[in-house]
């Protein structure tokens, strides 16, 4: 399957748009992260400074004072830090085995390959401009033969599965003191559980602004077909 | 008209989101897996590192100005200020429980016992971290002097401190009371412990979280099971609030 053709070369049969291990994913990756998100916003309440380096516990040490955020935002519906830590860590388990099976299913099935890498050409400052001026003008359309996703959707979605989602779940473990004598690297590649805890805040608010975007493209570009193509698989 | 109606949507479904979320945490479907998951993240931890494996150990040029005192920051009954005053020199820490050999030792009998000294950090379940040196005898060097017996699976740390809803204890198994790491620490950065962190001893259990390092210890018992203490969960903050008995995460 390379996501490009009609109809699959060694069986005939019609390729679907988003294939089986894609939707899986997507919908349980989207469960886990409104989740993980809402609960990680009732633990931030906890303590509402962020700080660089290997500790840091005071208001004046902080880089970032943040804000409360209100109950209905945040899972439990009221302050309640031992409840979103249970929420906030039994839902990592799905999240981070998901994202690794998407992975894995991505390689295999060249979904990664065939859709999501970028070519040199790709990088060209003319087409990555006239792709910023049409998404811009709000034209979505694109010459099917340059592949299902352009440039800046290929970019989004790369860095969402290959930076942003590893990178909220390397920072969460490297929080954890319990975790931190199997691998004591993975907290100083950070700079300390600090700013592990930072970055994981960070890249938690960058995720939100993909999540906002990749929902106004879905409902400027017909949302209730593509929300059939992504629970049913659509045509290639 | 529709980007109305589909934010009004939204919202709901964030509401119900929210309520649907609350309802099966506190059901007893919800409790089990949130308790399954606690044991996941204890065996998922001891199978990848060793179960001796350390904690990050700090220079002293890592030791943070002021080491943050929370919870119980103050006792106020009159006794502990005049002991605070004297230097504690009748403080009693009681070793007992499923022990062979009860102990009662004083402040000087804790200080004659081979030190270990351990630059760690200290990371409070809210999300701060501080990091402190800390002095004191190991725990399992205690242990081994009262003989514990076979049949001891926990031990509970018991507190001369109140917090809202009843006395403070802790506990922890064996595996932990074991650590190297794991100090009946007198000494913060080479002083007295001050009040805020728990003179004038304190357990150190540098791979959990704040609430399981037991300040103003008084007790330290060795227990077949957890039921027999308090509500039965292992700690103050366990049993009253449902915080993670295993708190390494």
């Amino acid at each position: 399957m390379t996501g490009q053709t009609d109809k699959d070369t060694q069986t005939g049969k019609p390729v679907k748009r988003h294939a089986l291990s894609t939707r899986i994913w997507h919908w349980v990756n989207a469960i886990c992260l409104i989740i993980l998100f809402m609960s990680g916003l009732n633990i931030s309440n906890a303590h509402r400074y962020l700080y660089w380096g290997k500790a840091g516990s005071m208001p004046e040490e902080a880089w970032l004072h943040v804000i409360r955020f209100p109950e209905w935002a945040t899972i439990p519906g009221r302050y309640d830090l031992a409840e979103a830590r249970d929420w906030h860590s039994l839902a990592a388990w799905p999240f981070a085995l998901a994202l690794l099976f998407m992975w894995i299913a991505m390689l295999m099935n060249r979904h990664f390959a065939a859709d999501i890498t970028t070519s040199k050409a790709d990088w060209k400052p003319a087409a990555i401009w006239h792709d910023i001026v049409s998404h811009a003008k709000l034209k979505f359309a694109h010459d099917p033969a340059a592949g299902k996703y352009n440039f800046l959707q290929k970019l989004a979605y790369g860095l969402v599965l290959g930076v942003m989602l590893p990178l909220l779940i390397f920072t969460g473990l490297a929080i954890s003191p319990g975790f931190e004598p199997a691998a004591p690297w993975l907290v100083d590649i950070f700079g300390g559980r600090q700013s592990a805890r930072s970055v994981h805040f960070i890249t938690a608010f960058a995720l939100l602004a993909f999540f906002i975007v990749h929902l106004l493209l879905v409902l400027l570009t017909g949302p209730i077909k593509q929300m059939k193509d992504m629970i049913v698989g659509g045509k290639a | 008209m529709s980007a109305f109606n589909r934010r009004t949507a939204l919202a709901g479904i964030a509401a119900l989101a929210t309520g649907a979320c609350s309802k099966v945490a506190d059901s007893p479907a919800g409790r089990t897996l949130a308790k399954a998951a606690e044991g996941w993240h204890r065996g998922a931890h001891r199978k990848l590192a060793s179960r001796q494996a350390l904690a990050r150990e700090y220079d002293k040029a890592d030791i943070s100005p002021d080491f943050r005192g929370n919870g119980t920051i103050r006792i106020s009954e009159e006794a502990y200020q005049a002991d605070l005053a004297a230097g504690f020199p009748g403080w009693q820490l009681k070793v007992g429980g499923l022990v062979d050999n009860p102990m009662t030792l004083s402040m000087d009998d804790i200080r004659a016992l081979p030190q270990r000294t351990q630059i760690t950090r200290h990371d409070c379940v809210e999300g701060w971290s501080a990091i402190g040196e800390w002095t004191g005898p190991q725990l399992g060097h205690v242990l081994d002097a009262a003989k514990v017996q076979e049949g001891a699976n926990f031990i509970i740390f018991r507190c001369a401190d109140s917090f809202r809803q009843g006395p403070y204890y802790e506990s922890v198994d064996m595996v932990d009371a074991y650590h190297p790491q794991t100090i009946i620490a007198h000494m913060l950065n080479g002083e007295a412990i001050p009040q805020k962190n728990g003179a004038p001893l304190r357990m150190r259990i540098e791979r959990q979280l704040g609430y399981k390092h037991a300040k103003f210890l008084t007790g330290i018992q060795a227990v077949a099971s957890l039921d027999e203490v308090g509500l039965g969960k292992g700690g103050y903050w366990e049993d009253h609030h449902g915080y993670q008995w295993y708190a390494g995460i």
